[in-house]
């Protein structure tokens, strides 16, 4: 059902951490829907120097975490945030189908605390937040 | 079984010397099959499977009560081919009450009772649950449906080779059951009618299992499906109370060394085979795939193992927060299984759970 890279990053998860007084958090999703994801992010100059997930849900949900912040690490919020869902799932040589909302979730989480970062920092929106 | 495939090929309802011995191969088979429920054989039909069991005893009692009345009363944790069955005649009119259950997952036998009435055309209610074990008292239903006389179907899939099961002391009319819960071949099953019970055909065409199940019998999986169920019931007195055993310490050993975990279904109403727990802050699918790598085969209520992303109907219906039925395990135990395998998975477990309560951002202890 899961591709290799899918349950190597579920079993050997990157990134799995909270940053202690991070500078942008992003939590997405709902327990009652079975994933909530939580990303942290350190941002220095626009840049991301450190991403960390924390995730309650499915294999597919976990690798996702792992995989954006993965993807996201180093890159300027600009770059970050063009990361999509899509480079998520392919990254991670696929998804099935029904849990490709896994990838969406992960793009929303990194989003998210791009905003929460401009939002404290007085900076401009983000785009397509 | 496995001649039944090569040299003993005959197809029983021809007249060649072959069909009459597949024949009486078939007919034994019937005849272990009826005995392992205190039935007669003749009020046993074979069927591809339990689902086809439930689909045929609702939707054929429906069909030929129809000028009777139109409503039907079941329980609100029956298996998919009890439900789907009922939603299906709901869409052609007929009116389904679907029973609550208690935090435990068992039906009140008083509220089908209060739920009966004068259009009441049948009852289906399981004999015991697929997940999370919980027995029904099938007993005291079957008589408050007899006094009204009003049939009774049981979907006793899991319960059979579990416990015991009496159609007669047990008033029940129909009754489904499936052949690889009890280590028959998949894709066999029976459905047992009681004589002069009222219900149309499922399968139109020869005149096959006495012109009520029209189609070739499978006669390799029903002389499969005999000889299971004649072994599953044999060895039933021995088998329940060493899985019982197991799946009791299973049951308090997990309770007691992770904490934040509960256990789903019944305390002692419980098939002997059967442990449910759910552990707060994880999800069942990361656990089941963490167990497979450990080569630990269990199941989960989680959503995220469903294409319908909700969590299980029964761990729901038992009031059950969808946050805690997704980290739901179900643990199985065979009749292969030994005490060394329930210390391995007790000695694994914890960790898994450890594990995955690290990644979740839900944990309190973050």
């Amino acid at each position: 059902m899961y591709s290799e890279r899918v349950m190597d990053h579920f079993m050997n998860p990157r990134n799995m951490g909270e940053i202690p007084d991070a500078d942008g958090v992003g939590e997405v999703g709902n327990p009652a829907c079975g994933d909530i994801m939580r990303i942290t992010l350190r941002i220095e100059e626009d840049r991301i120097v450190d991403a960390k997930f924390k995730t309650f849900g499915c294999a597919a949900a976990i690798a996702s975490s792992s995989m954006a912040t993965e993807l996201i690490q180093g890159k300027t919020l600009e770059e970050a945030l063009a990361v999509t869902n899509k480079a998520v799932a392919e990254a991670l040589e696929g998804l099935p189908p029904q849990k490709l909302h896994c990838s969406v979730l992960a793009e929303e989480g990194i989003h998210k605390a791009i905003e929460d970062y401009r939002t404290r920092h007085g900076a401009p929106e983000a785009n397509g937040g | 079984m496995l001649p039944c495939f090569s040299e003993r090929f005959g197809n029983p309802s021809s007249v060649y010397a072959l069909a009459r011995e597949a024949q009486v191969t078939l007919e034994k088979a019937r005849g272990r099959v009826a005995a392992a429920i205190g039935a007669n054989p003749e009020e046993i039909f074979f069927t591809s499977g339990g689902t086809e069991a439930d689909n045929w005893a609702i939707k054929g009692v429906a069909a030929a009560n129809r000028k009777k009345g139109d409503h039907i009363v079941t329980s609100a944790i029956e298996h998919h081919a009890v439900l789907h069955s009922c939603r299906a005649l709901e869409k052609q009119g007929y009116r389904v009450t679907y029973l609550p259950v208690d935090a435990f997952g068992r039906v009140e036998p008083g509220a089908v009772e209060e739920a009966i009435t004068d259009t009441t055309i049948l009852v289906s209610v399981m004999a015991a649950n697929n997940e999370i074990g919980t027995i029904q008292p099938i007993a005291a239903i079957g008589e408050i449906a007899r006094d009204r006389g009003i049939p009774f179907h049981t979907d006793a899939v899991q319960a059979i080779g579990a416990i015991p099961i009496d159609v007669d002391s047990m008033g029940v009319d129909l009754l489904a059951l499936s052949g690889h819960k009890f280590y028959g071949p998949k894709g066999t099953g029976a459905l047992y009618i009681r004589k002069k019970t009222r219900i149309g055909t499922f399968m139109d065409g020869g005149a096959q299992e006495r012109g009520r199940r029209a189609g070739t019998e499978n006669v390799p999986g029903a002389v499969g499906l005999g000889r299971a169920i004649e072994l599953a019931v044999a060895e039933m007195p021995e088998n329940a109370p060493r899985l019982a055993a197991m799946r009791d310490r299973l049951i308090r050993e997990i309770l007691e060394t992770i904490p934040d975990t509960r256990l789903n279904g019944h305390p002692v109403e419980r098939l002997p085979n059967n442990v449910n727990v759910a552990f707060r802050y994880v999800e069942g699918e990361s656990i089941l795939l963490m167990l497979d790598s450990l080569g630990i085969a269990a199941s989960t209520g989680s959503a995220c193992t469903s294409a319908s992303l909700e969590p299980s109907h029964v761990l729901t219906a038992c009031g059950l927060p969808p946050e805690h039925a997704h980290g739901s395990l179900r643990l199985t135990l065979g009749s292969r299984n030994t005490d060394e395998d329930v210390d391995y998975v007790l000695s694994v477990l914890s960790r898994v759970i450890e594990r995955l309560r690290k990644i979740s951002p839900l944990n309190p202890e973050r």
